[in-house]
């Protein structure tokens, strides 16, 4: 094991975590789920954000047909999908992708077709800016591990 | 006052099957999203209890063999020691899943506990009402579960320790009739 490479990789997974939070794209949450993770579920973390991009594909992808036709919007589906991104956002962390979320149930909630428009852009950008991110981040513990390393700690204040 | 050890005593000590394993709760976990599902059984395990999870009110009631008008066979010996669901699902929520169970002979003594996103005082005051044990606001927190699997299996060991020094009691009744520490006994409310 090189361990100046193992350091320097170490170094590097710590700082993208650390700025990936103070850029606000986690919270605590994620620390959460990654305290929930262990040997015996080395994959635990990947796979609910796995699960939650998938959701967040689908519930996008319904709220822009609900939203399609101005003249006819259904804004109880609209608002049963924001509920549900909402949910599962904060469930992992998904800081930027849950305070779109607020915003969104806003516009929702007074019938603003246009302002949910924007939200359901602005959701779908942050979830896939927030899918790339990780996934740098899950390889960057896959360099770790490969190279002998351990994946960190770190502490987040 | 003579030392007797009696069959039914020692059946108690035996019977695992009435209290269960007090190390292995079983939960039952109901929720509609597929991320929250994932969490809360990973929450559970991590918390060594043995985990059950549905994805919606009717599955858990068909689980528990409540959603047919005759009781199903089978059902007797399934031991579910806590139920957690979440509030808002599609089809019956959370709410209406907790008035069934509190409705069934089998499981209303189970402990229903509501987990919500939303903090709407009316919404857990209803749950308690209805005889809810808890409610959790998500995302659910580790130490939340740890606080409800200790509570619980307090219960179960007091229960379970209750049950066995009532039966002393009864047995010291029978077979002391003259005995002083009768007025003693009478006394000692279980």
């Amino acid at each position: 094991m090189n361990t100046i490479v193992v350091a320097q990789l170490q170094r590097q997974f710590q700082d993208y975590m650390v700025s990936l939070y103070q850029q606000g794209y986690l919270d605590n949450q994620f620390t959460e789920l990654r305290k929930l993770q262990d040997e015996g579920s080395p994959d635990f973390v990947a796979e609910v954000v796995s699960l939650f991009f998938d959701d967040c594909a689908k519930l996008i992808n319904d709220m822009s047909i609900s939203l399609e036709r101005p003249d006819h919007v259904d804004f109880k589906q609209v608002d049963s999908g924001v509920h549900q991104l909402k949910g599962s956002s904060s469930s992992v962390g998904a800081r930027r992708v849950k305070n779109v979320c607020i915003a969104f149930k806003e516009c929702c909630d007074v019938q603003n077709r246009e302002g949910c428009l924007r939200c359901l852009q602005q959701v779908d950008y942050e979830y896939k800016m927030l899918k790339t991110k990780l996934q740098d981040l899950f390889n960057l513990e896959q360099q770790i591990l490969q190279a002998g390393g351990t994946i960190p700690q770190v502490d987040i204040n | 006052m003579a030392e007797v050890l009696l069959p039914r005593k020692m059946e108690m000590a035996n019977d695992p099957s009435k209290f269960g394993s007090p190390d292995l709760l079983h939960v039952l976990a109901v929720d509609d999203s597929h991320v929250d599902r994932k969490f809360i059984e990973r929450l559970l395990r991590v918390s060594s209890c043995k985990v059950t999870v549905v994805d919606s009110a009717t599955r858990a009631l068909q689980y528990l063999g409540l959603d047919v008008e005759v009781k199903s066979v089978g059902f007797e010996d399934l031991k579910v020691n806590l139920i957690m669901t979440d509030y808002s699902m599609p089809g019956m929520t959370g709410y209406e899943l907790l008035k069934k169970i509190k409705e069934s002979s089998a499981f209303r003594e189970v402990p229903v506990v509501i987990m919500s996103s939303e903090n709407i005082l009316p919404r857990i005051d209803r749950c308690l009402e209805e005889g809810a044990e808890d409610f959790l606001l998500k995302p659910v927190k580790l130490s939340d579960v740890k606080r409800l699997r200790d509570s619980l299996m307090k219960v179960e060991d007091l229960s379970f320790t209750k049950s066995t020094q009532k039966r002393e009691l009864e047995t010291e009744n029978v077979y002391s009739f003259d005995s002083p520490v009768q007025s003693q006994l009478k006394r000692t409310k279980i």
